[in-house]
């Protein structure tokens, strides 16, 4: 099944230069029905078989870092969670922890209750984040009935963030030093009620998936990734542990509520098929661990405040803060100065730690497989366009140049000297 | 006379029953793309008004753009707008299709889609609710019924109007006191 299916065509003997067997190019996006968002591959291919596949990203490259450095913490939850809109609480999530930690230099610790209010709002965003992937990847493979079902139970989700925050997608629970919010006993009520049909919705769709022959025969052997190559691409999340690998920051470095005793219930979710099957398989099981995960921690959800008002000027430090998005291992590297303001923001998202697997998954492919392959990584490419790399017109040349200052001012005059009308 | 005004009316007629739309990400972060496909599953079931979504251009009669049209997109979105064909028209969903939003101020100059192509309806919000989107649909159906929508000419708001009536506010209630 893990075999790749790459197949040479053996040259024709007339000499003819049509007829010779050639790689053609084919471009997918960034404007593409299969991809929701702009994002260019450039898919070389020997008759219906992919041999190389080229990514390149930059469309959605927003200048969110810079901006960052001009906004104080609290202004810049509200930008970081518009990094991404499907995953938006745990950007927030990243930064303040990173905010928090920073601050616990000068003793500052925030309160139980809203730590477990984040994780919870966290695992329900698991929840909703997995529910459209596999409505998603259900629409790719032209089993629309199940797309339409999946996202039906998804608004289960949705109406009790919206209850508990009052938006749909940008929650905006987190504040530095707890949370904006807090959970009453009808809301906890409403929730342990939606988890409950959740639960037996993903029971079935999970049974339908093993059965299915529409999904399996569409998602078995395609897009394999063998763990040593995961290993060797640095691949995380679910595309990780869909390759066997026992990956996740929610058990290996715990944060928030994951460090406390959530961590003896606690299961990492591995297949070991290695395909696009495996994949969904492992987003499945892990939807009904997260609705297992919301029901614990509704349970033991610790009394006291939500929010402790913190110190405004964060102490210097350099902060690495780890979370496990829905798609992955997410970081948000921080370094502050003693200001209101951060000195330097630096994100780091699945996305771009995945998109070399997808690279990898695409080779030996049918053409009519690309897009569910590139489906199963959950692609997020909001969250990664946020490098610019200088690439020359010819595409497959790109080329970054490190020149020293002596070179670069050799360069410059150069360039004026060939460009001597160039006004600014 | 009689003829033309008839086929006038049934082609009217046949635009309004069957608007079909091409969603354009133009650097949005994902959650008003989720809002617009949100609309076309079973809870808001937006193709009860012949709404479906296409994937090309070509076949499209209304281009719903999300995102603040960076500066890699703009060349394509006007391409994309180019390859429609008339009569096309265009909604700008989110604050950062109608303005730039957040990302305003960035060092890239994000400044909403309307700096790129002409926008038929506006769709405010960080992301709009799926309701919002349905409603700025149906005033599109009505514009193009000819009945009368509502128009907000962005030049003539005046933002720091409410500011100023709050500062007079508080200086009445200051020289009462």
């Amino acid at each position: 099944m893990a075999e790749k299916k790459i197949v040479k065509v053996d040259a024709p003997k007339t000499g003819c230069v049509a007829c010779m067997p050639r790689t053609m190019e084919i471009p997918l996006g960034p404007q593409h029905p299969a991809l929701k968002e702009p994002e260019h591959f450039l898919l070389e291919v020997e008759g219906e078989v992919i041999v190389n596949a080229t990514p390149r990203i930059g469309y959605v490259h927003r200048g969110i870092e810079k901006l960052a450095e001009t906004k104080t913490y609290s202004q810049n939850l509200t930008l970081v969670e518009r990094v991404c809109g499907i995953c938006s609480h745990i950007h927030s999530i990243s930064l303040v922890n990173a905010t928090e930690t920073a601050l616990g230099l000068e003793g500052f610790k925030p309160p139980e209750r809203a730590e477990y209010i984040r994780t919870i709002v966290s695992e329900l965003e698991r929840i909703h984040s997995h529910i459209l992937w596999f409505g998603v990847a259900a629409h790719e493979i032209g089993f629309d009935t199940l797309f339409m079902l999946s996202w039906r139970d998804r608004e289960l989700t949705m109406d009790i963030l919206e209850d508990i925050s009052g938006n749909r997608v940008n929650y905006a629970i987190n504040e530095v030093g707890g949370t904006r919010r807090d959970l009453s006993e009808k809301q906890i009520a409403r929730m342990n009620k939606y988890m409950d049909i959740t639960i037996k919705r993903l029971k079935r769709y999970t049974e339908i998936c093993l059965k299915e022959d529409t999904i399996r025969l569409r998602t078995q052997g395609i897009g394999v990734l063998l763990p040593s190559t995961a290993k060797k691409l640095c691949a995380v999340g679910p595309t990780a542990r869909a390759s066997g690998l026992k990956i996740d920051i929610r058990y290996d470095d715990p944060y928030n509520a994951y460090a406390g005793p959530l961590r003896d219930i606690f299961n990492v979710i591995t297949y070991d098929t290695n395909d696009v099957f495996s994949r969904v398989v492992v987003r499945l099981l892990e939807i009904i661990e997260a609705c297992k995960y919301v029901k614990w921690l509704l349970a033991n959800l610790p009394d006291g405040p939500v929010f402790i008002k913190p110190p405004r000027k964060v102490p210097e430090a350099h902060v690495l803060s780890r979370t496990e998005a829905p798609r992955g291992e997410l970081i948000h590297y921080l370094w502050s100065n003693n200001t209101n303001k951060p000195y330097r923001l630096k994100i780091t998202t699945p996305t771009l730690a995945n998109i070399l697997s997808v690279a990898e998954m695409l080779k030996g492919d049918y053409i009519a497989d690309s897009t569910i392959t590139l489906a199963s990584i959950d692609p997020c490419f909001s969250c990664e366009d946020r490098i610019i790399t200088i690439i020359n017109k010819d595409r497959r040349k790109a080329k970054v140049d490190n020149l020293t200052m002596d070179q670069l001012r050799k360069y410059s005059r150069e360039w004026h000297a060939k460009n001597k009308r160039w006004k600014k | 006379m009689v003829l033309k005004k008839i086929v006038n009316k049934i082609v009217t007629w046949s635009r309004v029953k069957s608007p079909w739309i091409l969603h354009i990400n133009t650097g949005g972060c994902n959650g008003c793309d989720i809002e617009v496909v949100d609309v076309l599953t079973p809870r808001y079931d937006v193709e009860r008004f012949g709404i479906v979504i296409q994937g090309s251009p070509r076949h499209a009669d209304v281009l719903v753009v999300t995102g603040p049209a960076t500066q890699q997109m703009k060349s394509r979105l006007k391409l994309l707008y180019e390859q429609t064909p008339e009569p096309k028209f265009v909604v700008a969903v989110g604050a950062c299709a109608c303005s730039g939003g957040i990302f305003r101020h960035s060092y890239i100059p994000n400044l909403g889609i309307d700096t790129v192509i002409p926008v038929d309806v506006y769709i405010p919000g960080c992301p709009p609710k799926p309701e919002a989107i349905i409603f700025g649909i149906a005033q599109l159906l009505a514009k193009l019924q000819g009945l009368e929508t509502p128009v907000i000419d962005p030049s003539n708001i005046d933002l720091k109007r409410n500011q100023l009536e709050a500062l007079d506010k508080k200086k009445e209630v200051a020289t009462t006191e």
